[in-house]
């Protein structure tokens, strides 16, 4: 091994997770690079999100391993930047999207919220980054869903972290600004060396921008480049029923994969079995 | 200060009861305690209020305050501190509501099952008690006219320890409150926070409930920080405003009841109700002025 890699921020070793009999993914082992992009992708159901919440220390692993910066995972980690997905706030609560990015530097230091000239300037600079300038000072309750997720972004950059957590960021947006959103967490990956993962179960908007793919389906994985995963193969393989992976005009679209990925559970379907929604989700 | 009396022409005997402001002077200096007293829980009421709005704790200071009237009427039934008694209550209501109810649904129903349990055991205290008639209906409708010195030091020493200790979790209590997930995920302890405002909380309710009574804690509580809500966005003028309302409503209540031998909750709600009135149509009419022009809401509110 000549491999000059640095540290991995995130290591899973024969990482097992089950709820009960149900097994949604075991022995896995995964490391993601400082700076390194890995979309996490599968239909519902496969642990997607619960991937997410044992790294946050949310959620205990079955079996194996998991460290974060070469630590054990805690309940939360000021190392992480977390964008959940886009949801409706309450449109009384008193927060400007200021605030909001405010948090993700010094939410969680006691006393009142008086934000010293420092980090003000870090607050405005994350601001900036990701274009939020006009509305820094407008309630957050009163923007659109892209405008929100630009700020979501902010505050999840602002603190410098090493790893960024994604949730399904870009769901609920329109095209135009699922372009915009991930192209912005790309930027801020590139500009500050951080790691993402990204759950999502639509690949196409970030397709250009991703190293690895982690797939889950059927209780198995596969771990890859986009085009080593992303085949009609390896899908049909993991879902165990014929699923085609069609190609066009920059964009993937998977046909036949069942919405759910328990096909054992599943009859197969006909041949030409349901065609994901929105365009090639997967 | 005569002039309201001229108003009644119908009945004077009711408006004067109402409004009455003979010997205005005299009385104004045996209530000092109360008006210092109603002064200090409209600075607690205010700034906590917010926090309830944005945790959506409303329904829980009602059924807090009920427990804490069973409390408060058994200890006047077995001759202890009364505010001893209703912070006892306080306490276990909001610790039973904070652990079991972390959950808006869960803590809905279990503040249904703890709420006519609570007044329940309270009317069966206060059916034993053989004292006086006044003291039981003050538990449910305020008595502080009656404050006397022992009981305001321990009131102001309470309200205060709420106060410092709001100060201390004000910006992690903030951010837990208003975006959770993301709060968590950076390491806050999230549901230790939520434990400790419920604390906070329920010494808060057992304090006001010595003002305006168990049955009327809401005015003080959700009220102003309500009211607040309607006419700003800022994270500064939300308990400014709040705790000028909330100030005004009890102190204001107090001075008018003076005069007229009533109880003051009417007069502290009444207040209290009419300033929000007020926010809701201000901010109903900017809202509408600015329809298009989301910032006014904050250009106007900082």
């Amino acid at each position: 091994m000549t491999d000059e890699r640095p540290p991995a921020v995130l290591s899973l070793r024969s990482a097992t997770l089950a709820f009960g009999q149900r097994t949604l993914w075991s022995g896995l082992d995964l490391d993601v690079a400082p700076g390194e992009f890995l979309a996490v992708l599968g239909p519902n159901g496969t642990g997607k999100t619960s991937l997410l919440r044992v790294i946050l220390g949310q959620q205990r692993l079955t079996g194996g391993s998991i460290s974060l910066m070469g630590h054990e995972v805690h309940d939360g980690s000021r190392e992480i930047g977390y964008i959940p997905q886009q949801k409706p706030l309450d449109p009384g609560s008193p927060l400007r999207a200021r605030d909001l990015v405010g948090f993700g530097l010094d939410g969680h230091r006691w006393g009142l919220p008086l934000t010293n000239p420092g980090n003000r300037a870090r607050v405005d600079a994350a601001i900036a980054a990701v274009g939020a300038t006009a509305y820094a000072n407008t309630p957050v309750a009163t923007l659109s869903g892209g405008e929100q997720q630009r700020v979501r972004v902010g505050q999840s950059i602002v603190g410098d972290p090493k790893l960024l957590l994604c949730d399904e960021p870009l769901l609920s947006l329109d095209m135009a600004h699922q372009r915009g959103v991930s192209e912005l967490i790309n930027e801020q990956r590139t500009r500050l060396n951080t790691a993402v993962v990204f759950v999502t179960h639509d690949v196409n908007p970030i397709l250009g921008m991703v190293d690895r793919v982690l797939y889950l389906a059927g209780g198995q994985f596969r771990i890859g480049t986009p085009d080593e995963v992303l085949r009609s193969e390896v899908l049909t393989e993991m879902y165990g029923t014929p699923v085609d992976v069609i190609r066009s005009r920059g964009r993937i679209v998977v046909v036949g994969a069942p919405e759910h990925g328990l096909t054992h559970h599943v009859e197969p379907r006909a041949p030409h079995g349901p065609i994901s929604p929105a365009g090639g989700a997967l | 200060m005569h002039t309201m009396i001229a108003l009644a022409t119908d009945d004077p005997s009711v408006w004067s009861q109402i409004f009455g402001f003979q010997n205005y002077g005299e009385l104004l200096a045996l209530v000092k305690n109360s008006i210092i007293a109603g002064a200090v829980l409209g600075i607690l009421g205010g700034l906590i209020g917010p926090f309830v709005v944005k945790r959506d704790l409303a329904f829980a200071v009602h059924g807090i305050s009920e427990l804490s009237f069973a409390g408060a009427s058994a200890a006047l039934l077995i001759g202890a501190n009364v505010v001893t008694g209703s912070m006892a209550g306080s306490l276990l209501a909001a610790l039973l509501i904070g652990v079991l109810g972390s959950r808006a649904r869960d803590r809905n129903s279990i503040i249904a099952v703890l709420m006519p349990f609570g007044l329940g055991l309270g009317i069966l205290f206060l059916a034993l008690y053989k004292g006086r008639s006044a003291n039981k209906f003050g538990l449910l409708t305020g008595q502080i006219v009656s404050v006397d010195n022992p009981q305001l030091t321990l009131l102001l020493v309470i309200s205060a320890i709420v106060i410092v200790g709001l100060l201390v979790v004000w910006r992690p209590l903030t951010f837990a409150s208003v975006d959770a997930d993301v709060a968590r995920a950076r390491g806050l302890p999230v549901r230790t926070l939520a434990i400790v405002f419920m604390i906070l909380l329920g010494l808060a309710t057992a304090v006001s409930i010595q003002v305006v009574g168990a049955l009327l804690v809401l005015s003080l509580l959700v009220t102003p920080a309500a009211a607040a809500m309607r006419v700003t966005s800022s994270t500064l003028w939300t308990p400014v405003l709040s705790v000028i309302f909330a100030v005004t409503s009890v102190v204001g209540g107090i001075l008018l009841a003076l005069g007229g031998g009533l109880p003051i909750s009417p007069y502290v709600t009444t207040i209290s109700f009419t300033i929000y009135v007020i926010c809701r149509i201000v901010g109903w009419r900017r809202s509408k002025r600015g329809a298009y022009d989301r910032r006014t809401l904050v250009r106007v509110g900082r």
